[in-house]
């Protein structure tokens, strides 16, 4: 793990957030005034299951530290099972990645609620806070794609 | 023996074609080919064989008539997963099962510094290579491709008929490289791969030649996606095109091992493959694709008491 030494540099996040739940998930943390970092960039998708693997590595290539996909919880998904599927292609997708050598904590899944805005803002700052650790992802960027 | 048994399908009219191998250039080269009555003199069948050739049939069921396609024991999981993805009407196809005792790698041979062949005899155990300078004698073992060393066993699953003995070639374990690129550290584990990544041209074998990889349209020839370039920009194409790759095939893949086979570059491609086998075996039970038609793969199906993916956190190997 290596340890972050720039103390300005703060991480690039994006987190994928079903429509249903956790989108409304975030909402209710901004009404309810909690904090989570600025960083964090939020893709509304209508569905966890919608997340192609593509979509990672886009975000990894265009400058994401960590990718975080958020989605309702199993059993409740608003189209019955398209959350259980997802379940499946990101366990094997984020265990692919580790094995390429992205380090796992990059990524992650988490299940949050329209009702939990709380978690939401919780799951978010520990997230930062990971990925701060972490450092910059210099392995799956791309010059290009460099301001 | 194969060549007369395919004579006598053909007049009994099962079918009017033969999917096969031909002779290719030089003695030990075999191309997948097609045969009519006419020219059926030119089925050859040895152990250059390696070719898995149900991929073809792909191409030929809008075509009217019935095809013999002979099959090895590990082409026959092929075949089977082609039927139960729709690409391949096993009512057009006769399936003939044709032994197997693994098949000769000859790049093996070159390595073992075996230069100028000119020709490889077969004497049981043995093969005896012709070459510009002079005679040698190679174990048989030392050189069959590396897709026969994890053999999928003797057995043809789902074929019509089988001819001839096969043999299972298995040495050591499936999984050990997997394992142990797991057990290194992501840094470890990204150098390996970007030194193999990096000797990719992108010259597509790997995508045309798999039996899983059988899209019509495939994501790749979208432009946009970047990896078609001239030349790689960056490694990001190169980590994206095999990453994707081998993710749209997850659960499909039956390790028949031809990625690794047809790179000219030598990348164990089958690695990206089997760590996706590996997993699925290890987090949603054990699964061979391609076992009988009409299988449900694991990356299609779930269950309600799947693992998190934050299992991928907790697993063994390197901490990150």
């Amino acid at each position: 793990m290596s340890v972050n030494e720039k103390k300005d540099w703060t991480p690039t996040i994006v987190a994928f957030c079903c429509n249903w739940c956790s989108y409304a998930g975030a909402d209710l943390a901004g009404s309810g005034r909690m904090s989570y970092p600025a960083n964090v960039k939020i893709i509304r998708i209508p569905c966890s299951c919608r997340l192609n693997p593509m979509f990672v590595l886009r975000a990894f290539q265009r400058g994401a530290d960590g990718v975080i996909l958020c989605g309702c919880h199993p059993g409740d998904c608003h189209y019955s099972t398209g959350n259980y599927y997802a379940r499946r292609r990101m366990t094997l997708l984020f265990s692919m990645l580790d094995y390429l050598g992205i380090e796992r904590s990059r990524t992650r899944v988490e299940w949050v609620s329209a009702a939990e805005g709380a978690k939401f803002a919780a799951t978010m700052n520990d997230f930062a806070k990971t990925i701060t650790e972490l450092g910059e992802n210099k392995k799956l960027g791309d010059l290009r794609c460099k301001e | 023996m194969i060549l007369e048994r395919v004579r006598a399908l053909m007049s009994e009219g099962v079918a009017d074609r033969v999917l096969g191998w031909e002779a290719g250039e030089s003695a030990y080269d075999r191309t997948p080919a097609f045969f009519n009555s006419e020219n059926l003199d030119n089925l050859k069948y040895d152990s250059f064989c390696g070719c898995n050739v149900s991929k073809y049939l792909v191409a030929e069921m809008p075509k009217e008539g019935k095809i013999i396609a002979l099959i090895k024991p590990c082409d026959s999981y092929s075949l089977n997963q082609l039927c139960t993805e729709h690409r391949v009407n096993r009512e057009k196809v006769f399936a003939l099962g044709v032994g197997c005792r693994g098949k000769i790698d000859v790049e093996k041979l070159r390595a073992m510094g075996v230069k100028g062949i000119t020709d490889i005899a077969e004497d049981g155990d043995m093969l005896k290579v012709t070459t510009l300078y002079g005679e040698k004698t190679v174990a048989r073992r030392d050189a069959l491709l590396d897709k026969c060393l994890c053999c999928k066993g003797k057995e043809h699953k789902g074929v019509d008929e089988v001819i001839g003995e096969s043999e299972e070639t298995t040495v050591g374990d499936k999984f050990g490289m997997v394992a142990k690129l797991e057990a290194m550290t992501p840094d470890e584990r990204f150098a390996f791969w970007r030194s193999e990544l990096s000797k990719c041209i992108r010259c597509n074998a790997c995508r045309n030649v798999c039996p899983a990889c059988s899209c019509v349209k495939c994501v790749f020839d979208n432009p946009n996606t970047g990896v078609a370039n001239k030349a790689a920009a960056d490694d990001f194409e190169e980590n994206m095109f095999h990453i994707i790759r081998a993710f749209h095939v997850a659960g499909r893949c039956t390790d028949c091992g031809e990625c690794s086979r047809v790179c000219p570059q030598g990348i164990p491609l089958h690695l990206l493959n089997r760590k996706f086998i590996k997993d699925i075996n290890e987090l949603y039970g054990d699964y061979q694709a391609g076992e009988e038609i009409g299988q449900r793969h694991p990356v299609i199906d779930f269950t309600k008491a799947d693992a998190e993916p934050s299992v991928v956190h907790q697993r063994g190997g390197a901490k990150a």
